[in-house]
Order: structure tokens, then sequence, then C-alpha cells
């Protein structure tokens, strides 16, 4: 068989399917068997490039060339110049934005790429069973320089001239927070790495635990060495069973190594690591409530202070950070904290992890300079929005943060700026929604999630967000009234002033930042008892166009209550006293004639 | 003097690592194992969403396959890379060029990589190109 000289990529993500990348690859084929190469050179559908606002991609290989923005008409231009004479196609070249240069291989390009890896270096690069291939991929290193090179006070200085924040949701600097523990003196302390990630639709803890467990371990080493702790604990929920057993082999690993235990690395400092676990309690997220977990006590936050820095697993001085805060330290030790503070935006440095999720194309985990833009997340590297449906918002921050809309589209995300647009980082969660989600219903999903996280501890949270709930199922039902707007609001606000632990005073927040945003939405349900979006059982009837309906008696015969009447080939009825809104009949008919009113 | 059967063990035990020096050693020592006889490496990424789409099951069939069509080759359990939306993904580094990551794996899909890809270095649809960079 011969050999394929030439192949011509071509992206085949939802982006550029959506810019017609399907018909240029009819075209090239075509191209190609006109001039009867089609045996030398292969036309192959790619997955997204990540560059869809460039879109379609088309490269070339060998060689690398990347082409931008090619249409149909150009696939003969690049089958006559670039593969019959090995001449670029100069107008299809990438330009790059600044120096207007034309860009033309895959690795020049690279620098263009928006997407940047620190905590996911090695996630799905190595085998997180194997501490070898770890080793071989810069794993302990940090440690070794920090063991031999420095003392706990420069790797404080360190991390903290680095700019690093808390990635757990606070956005605390981390440096700080190692100083405070550092300080705080005592025979006994603690590094406790927080992997409870309970935020709905957000995984990117869990990946980096199954794909790089000897990142953590690195790191907290390093932490304790710089806080004078010996003993860490990982805090990780059980329903992760993956991620533990890799964590439980990999401990075993590093104990066996010398990595952990006494005497690491010939240096005479000790520190040994166990796995607590969670049983997925929400609310076991904020550090002190997930210090009682680990105490065997109710998983129950406390007023603060005593911070756990002062105060914290038994009375002693503790440290909790978030397993993606870990995973930048090791990095940040090897190539300095100016390295880190080069990346990001003014105050908030690094990277961050986001699991995208919802009605996006390319679902899955991206990290991104901060400061990149929620347009930049979903249309280059997210691919864009599923069928080509309208943008409507992004939640972020899970059920404690809010929604950013159309108008945040362009603002550079970070800990603050999100705060600014009322919403907050969070730990990762990105879920995106289009126009046919209900944001009164959105509110109200995350509003039942808190109702059923909440301890219990204390009212505000336990009745407070308890009535709210009640409130928006009354509105999502057709009872509410402009009146209860105001209530809703007012009980926001009492809420968040009043609760007791982070829980509390986050968890209205998806009801005021929709409520915000999206005023004109609730507004639509509680005067019109409409919704708009279409997605409120209660407020929507289903209806036959008469014009459009030829009887065929399919939805009559498909509806489980007898709702729809009418004689064979005349136009049908729907009964709304008897229809149970279960959309059968909508599924049923071939002929567009029933819609949702 | 009596030695303790512990510390006799404890002593032979020539994995613990007893000071950063030990450390560059035996990391130069993997790598120059690794590149010595540099061939073919499959990456399959089996974290959780590739385990709940069928990542275990390519796994295996890589295994038996390649074993049956005699290839040689290194098959390496990693985690995700992030690509949910076209798990299972694997990854193909044939020796002297750079890894490609293929989507959305079936069995059929992993036995056209294996006899277009593997044998004949030629590319099949469902390439995920890189679109990260990475420190």
């Amino acid at each position: 068989m011969a050999r394929v000289k030439m192949q011509i990529l071509v992206c085949g993500g939802s982006g550029c399917y959506g810019n017609n990348s399907e018909a240029l690859i009819d075209n090239l084929k075509l191209e190609l068997e006109a001039n009867a190469l089609e045996n030398d050179v292969h036309v192959i559908r790619s997955g997204c490039f990540g560059l869809c606002s460039l879109g379609p991609i088309v490269k070339i290989i060998p060689g690398d060339v990347i082409y931008t923005k090619v249409t149909p008409e150009d696939a003969k231009e690049i089958v006559t110049e670039q593969i019959m004479k090995n001449r670029k196609v100069e107008r299809l070249l990438y330009k790059d934005p600044v120096t207007k240069k034309s860009v033309a291989t895959e690795t020049e390009m690279t620098l263009h790429k928006k997407q940047l890896r620190i905590v996911l270096r090695n996630c799905g690069i190595i085998d997180p069973e194997n501490i070898e291939d770890a080793i071989a991929h810069d794993a302990y290193e940090a440690l070794a320089k920090v063991l031999t090179e420095m003392k706990p006070l420069d790797v404080i200085k360190i991390i903290k001239d680095s700019g690093l924040r808390g990635r757990g949701g606070g956005g605390f600097p981390s440096g700080l927070k190692w100083e405070i523990a550092y300080k705080n003196k005592s025979e006994e302390k603690y590094v406790v790495c927080n992997a409870d990630e309970g935020d709905p639709g957000a995984f990117m803890d869990r990946s980096v635990l199954e794909g790089d467990p000897h990142a953590v371990l690195e790191a907290m080493v390093i932490c304790g060495y710089s806080i004078e702790a010996h003993k860490g604990l990982i805090y990780i929920r059980a329903e992760y069973p993956l991620a533990v057993a890799r964590l439980k082999t990999a401990i075993g690993q590093a104990r066996e190594y010398g990595l952990l235990g006494k005497n690491i690395m010939g240096s005479g400092f000790d520190f040994d690591i166990e796995i607590r676990y969670g049983a997925g309690a929400f609310v076991c997220g904020e550090e002190t409530a997930l210090i009682h977990s680990m105490e065997g006590l109710r998983g129950e936050p406390t007023v603060k202070p005593p911070f756990p820095a002062e105060s914290g697993f038994r009375g002693k001085p503790t440290n909790v950070n978030n397993v993606e805060t870990f995973a930048c330290i090791s990095p940040i030790i090897l190539k300095g904290a100016e390295w880190f503070a080069s990346i990001g935006s003014e105050k908030s440095k690094g990277t961050k992890v986001f699991a995208l999720a919802g009605k996006i194309n390319n679902v899955g985990l991206i990290e991104v300079p901060m400061g990149t833009t929620l347009r930049e997340v979903i249309y280059e590297i997210g691919g864009g929005i599923m069928h080509g449906k309208k943008f409507k918002a992004a939640q972020t921050g899970g059920p404690s943060g809010g929604c950013l809309t159309e108008k945040h589209l362009d603002i550079p995300i970070d800990f603050d700026n999100l705060i600014a647009a009322g919403s907050m980082m969070g730990s990762g969660g990105l879920i995106i929604m289009d126009e046919d989600n209900c944001m009164v219903s959105v509110a109200k999903f995350f509003l039942e999630f808190t109702v059923e996280e909440s301890c219990g501890k204390c009212s505000p949270c336990r009745i407070g967000n308890k009535r709210l709930y009640e409130l928006l199922e009354h509105i999502t039902k057709g009872k509410g009234t402009l009146a209860d707007l105001d209530r809703l609001k007012n009980m926001s606000l009492v809420i968040k002033d009043t609760s007791l632990c982070g829980l509390g005073q986050s968890s209205p927040n998806p009801v005021l930042s929709t409520l915000d945003n999206f005023r004109e939405e609730y507004v639509a349900h509680v005067t019109a008892k409409k919704c708009p979006a279409g997605k409120c059982k209660d407020l929507m009837e289903y209806f036959i166009i008469s014009a459009n309906c030829v009887g065929c008696t399919a939805c009559a015969r498909v509806c489980p209550v007898g709702a729809i009447t009418g004689e064979r080939k005349e136009p049908h009825l729907i009964n709304p006293a008897i229809c149970i809104k279960c959309g059968s009949c909508m599924g049923k008919c071939k002929f567009d004639a029933i819609i949702i009113q | 003097m009596i030695l303790y059967y512990h510390s006799l063990v404890n002593q032979v035990n020539m994995k613990i690592i007893k000071s950063p020096a030990e450390l560059t050693r035996i990391k130069t020592d993997i790598i120059k194992k690794m590149s010595e006889k540099e061939k073919l490496r499959i990456r399959v990424h089996m974290g959780t969403s590739g385990l709940a789409s069928g990542a275990k099951e390519i796994y295996e069939f890589m295994k038996v396959e390649l074993e049956k069509r005699n290839i040689d080759a290194a098959i390496i359990r990693t985690g995700d890379m992030g690509y949910s939306f076209a798990e299972p993904t694997i990854e193909v580094k044939l020796p002297g060029e750079a890894p490609v990551v293929f989507g959305n794996v079936d069995k059929l899909k992993a036995d056209e990589i294996i006899e277009k890809y593997i044998k004949n270095r030629e590319l099949v649809d469902g390439v995920l190109p890189s679109n990260f960079r990475t420190i």
C-alpha cells in the first residue's frame, strides 16, 4: 500500500461546522480528485482546534501549516498552490494581532492558544499509579529544592510574591495563609487538603487527583515544611472512589520511595499524609465544618475567628488549601514567583481551571490564564453554544455564585471582577445556559440544592432558604405577585447578613443575581403568568394550530389522559382542563401543529 | 551486634530516596530507560469521565489487538485530559512523531487507528488537535 504523502486536516468542531466546514471538505476532495491526487492526499475531519473565532481551520501535514477562515471556495487555491506547488497561500495565514505578521506553522500558533495548563500539566500525560512516571515529569523536584536550599520563610515569601490566591472560591492569598499558620507556634500543626468538591457541575479537583495525585502530595509536604507541620490530611468525598484509590496508591508509593515519612530525602524533615473521608455534604467544603467532620464531629461550621490557622484540627494551627491551590505550588517553586506573577490579571495571578458544563459544545475541563474573558472561554475554547442557540447566562461559583449575562461576556474573569459583577469565582464550575433556560427555575434549582445541604445549625439558613424556595416555587406555579419579588429580595438580604457560615451567606446569590439580571422574566411569571423560556410546566399551555393540523389523530392516540379530541382529517383540540402537559403530543406531531403558549 | 530483621529490610530497600541528588539520579535513569528504546506509546485516558464512556474496554481492546497483530507498544493508563465531550480519548505517539489524540474512540475507531495510523501513519477522522499550551 502506498504511503499517503500529505494530509489535510479540516476542523469538524461545531464552530467550524457552523461555518461551512463540511462544504469545504467536499470541495477539497473534489479538487483532489480532479487533479488525481486522492490517493496521495487525504482529507481528515478533526476535532476542535480551540480557535473557533478563526474558523474554519485547515492544517496541512507535513509542515503543520495552519490556514484560518477558509471558505469552500478556497479549496481550489489550497490544492493548486499548497499541495501541488508547495507554496503557502499567504492570504489565508493567521495574522498576529500585534505584529501583523503572518503566522504559518502550528508551533508558532501555539503561542496564540487561549489555554495554558499549569495545574493540569500532567493530567492525561502521566500514569497516576506509577510514581516513576511522575518523577520523570518533574514531580518532587520542587520538594528537593525546598528541603535543600530554602528555609520555611523563603518558601512563604515565594508563594506570597507569586500572588497565588486560594482556588477553592474565596481567593484568600495563600502565602499569607501559610505565614499566619507559620507564626502560630505549636508542637503540633496540620496541613489539610480540601478535596471536598461539592458544586454541581464541578469536577476540577477530581480530575487533578485522578490524573496527577503526586502534584498534591508534593505540595502538601512543601506546605508542611514551611509552616513546620508534620502531618497532612486529605479530606475527600467518598463519592470519588477512583480519586481515592489513586491517592492511596500514590501515598503508598511515595512512602516506599521515602518521599513521605521520616527524614525525607535525608533532610531530617518528617511528614506523612493520611486520607479522611467525607460523606458528601456540601457544607463540609467550608473549612471549619470540614475540620469538625475530620474530628468525628457533625459537619457543622463554627464562627470565625478563631481561624483554623490559629485553632483548627484538634485545636492546633491548621492550614487548609484546595486541591488546585496545592497543584500550583511546585511550578511556582521551580519557575519562580515572577514567572507565576507574570501570568493572569493585575490582582489575580496564574491560571484557573474551569469545568464547562451545560449547553456548550465542548463540555470538559479547561485551564486559562486569569483575566481571560467569558467570550473567549465560550466561543473560542468551548466551541460555542449547542445547536447554534443564543447565549443567555453562565453560572459561576455554583450555588453560592451568580450568573453572568451577555453584558458580562467581555469582562476579564478574575476574583475581583466576578464579585463586582455580582457573582464569584467559586471553585470553577461554569454552567452555560441558553435561551431555553428559565432563570427562575435555575434559581429554584440552586435553592433546592442549598435547602438540601443546609446543616440546620442557624435559623436564617435553615428556615430562610426553605421559605425562599417556597416563594420561588409559588412563582413558577403562577401563583406569585409583584410583591413577592420584593419579598424575595428582602429575605435574600436578611439571609445573607445573618447566616453563620459561607453556605448561608451566599445561598441567596443565585436569586439576587437572576433577579437583578433577568427581572423582566420574573415579572412575566407573576403578572402575565407566562414563562418566556417555556420551561415552567404550570405556566404553559399546549395548543393546536388548526391551520397546520391535518387530523392524522397521532396526538390523540398518544395522549395518556385523553385530552385531545377531534374527527379524522379535521383539526384537533386540546382540552386544557384535562391536559397534564406531558408534551407527548408535541413529540408525535409531524406537522408542527402543536405549540407551547 | 544484633541487627533486627526490619532494619535489615530497610537497608536493602534501594528504593528509598535518601538525598535530592539521588532523586535526580533516579529521574535521569527513568528518562534514559524510557528513551533508550523509543517505541510506540499509547495513552488511554482513564479518569472518571473516560471510564464512564468506556475507556476500559478500549484499553483492553488495544492490549489484546496489538499483541494479536504483533505490534510492540507501551499502553499507559492516565487521567483525563479534559476532553469530556469526546471521551473516550486516546493518545498515540509514534516513534519520531508528535503525539496525536483521537476522540470518541469505540472499538471500530480503535481498529481503524491501528490499521491506518499505527501501521501506515495515515490519520483518521476524529483527531483532536491540541488546543492548549503547557509549561
